[in-house]
């Protein structure tokens, strides 16, 4: 865990059954102390500085630029339509062209955002004291819900858990009893890497959020 | 010889007198899946890269179907999901490559008429090819029409029109009227 914007890296296990079939997969976890809030000035306006970046064609080009690329291929090898289901990078770009901007929401959804929209990798975050100290990739099992005690899960599902429970989907949906709220003091970040992601893009990602977090106004 | 040619691997022998069938016995063995499930991800891996490319390659052009209906992931696949992913995404790709080929077929043939347009107008009156004839984006055509009207017409001089693009938004209207203070049957407004 860490105070600065520069939080130490680790890597979380993968499932054996998992590696084998995706090689290169891989959970990076760094912890921050820091939890959300209202976003400061300067958070905004880098925000809105990234909003005005993205174009159309940025968009329709964005499949094969290769991060976004590589999101899209693991997308559609675990049987998701990246077209509908679309990776990160993707889906906040395509909801930035239909709202005509990228609002700000809260400290934590703007770090994910312009980590996500810098980078092209997905980080989604938990509360450090609600998780366990073990984070990794694995399989459901039959009858798991998510969180413990959230939605059910199907069979051999991609999930993000900890020693007790999933804690989040490959695709981003983290249950709602482990998810950072107003009460979290310190956060765990936590990024999938691809096959084919540059290693320093996923740094750079986590690297982001954990500096966003701890900017002052 | 047909005694044999007959495969005896993994079924049990019948009885001389055929008095019962007995199914086939399970393998001894566990099959071994991870090549073919490597060299199946791999295809679609490169699949989804041609579809993406095709993808760009027909924007902004519509009526193209690129997409392949999800699986219920995110999970792991067995190994026949990801054959009927492969080729559902094959048969896409298949089907968008002809499509694109036909359409840029035709777009070839537009241009080509733009071209003969402006060189020959008189040999094609009335004729108009719009942006999304050769595969453009924006509403800009080309219109064969005759010069200075109905004297152009008598006389056969023709030109080639070309619009300067698509018409400006019509903007938000006249501000609507301000609602009556009192409305019937709920007194006055606050």
């Amino acid at each position: 865990m860490s105070g600065t914007a520069d939080p130490a890296l680790e890597r979380g296990w993968v499932a054996a059954e998992l590696a084998d079939d995706f090689p290169g997969l891989e959970l990076w976890i760094a912890g921050v102390h820091a939890g959300s809030g209202r976003s400061p000035q300067s958070v905004r306006i880098r925000l809105r500085a990234l909003a005005g970046r993205i174009t159309g064609g940025h968009v329709v080009h964005m499949r094969q630029d290769p991060v976004p690329w590589a999101y899209r291929v693991l997308w559609r090898q675990v049987g998701l339509d990246p077209d509908v289901n679309r990776p990160p990078a993707e889906r906040i770009a395509v909801e930035r062209l239909r709202a005509g901007g990228i609002p700000s929401q809260n400290l934590l959804d703007d770090a994910l955002t312009i980590a996500t929209l810098e980078t092209g990798v997905g980080v989604v975050a938990f509360d450090t004291g609600l998780v366990g100290t073990a984070l990794g990739l694995r399989l459901t099992s039959t009858g798991e819900q998510l969180g413990g005690t959230g939605r059910a899960l199907g069979p051999r599902q991609i999930v993000i858990a900890d020693e007790d429970c999933p804690l989040a989907t490959l695709d981003g949906e983290v249950a709602e009893e482990r998810g950072v709220t107003r009460a979290t003091r310190a956060t765990v970040l936590a990024a999938i890497r691809a096959r084919n992601v540059p290693a320093i893009s996923v740094e750079e990602a986590l690297w982001t959020v954990a500096e966003t977090l701890l900017t002052e106004d | 010889m047909p005694d044999v040619l007959e495969p005896s691997i993994g079924v049990q022998p019948q009885p001389s007198d055929g008095s019962s069938v007995l199914s086939p016995l399970p393998p001894a063995t566990v099959t071994d899946e991870r090549a073919a499930r490597r060299t199946l991800l791999d295809q679609v891996e490169r699949l989804e890269h041609e579809l993406s490319s095709l993808f760009i390659s027909t924007w902004p052009r519509k009526g193209f179907e690129l997409s392949v209906p999800a699986r219920g992931g995110p999970r792991v696949l067995t190994l026949g999901e990801l054959e009927g992913l492969r080729d559902d995404l094959a048969r896409r790709a298949q089907d968008a490559r002809r499509s694109l080929s036909d359409r840029t077929y035709v777009e070839e043939q537009s241009r080509r008429r733009i071209e003969e347009m402006l060189l020959e107008p008189e040999k094609h009156r009335w004729v108009r090819v719009s942006n999304e004839d050769i595969g453009e984006p924006g509403c800009k055509h080309w219109h064969v029409t005759p010069r200075w009207g109905v004297l152009g017409y008598l006389m056969n001089w023709w030109r080639v029109k070309i619009s300067s693009g698509c018409p400006l938004a019509p903007g938000r209207g006249r501000r609507p009227r301000p609602a009556p203070r009192f409305t019937v049957g709920r007194g006055l407004r606050p």
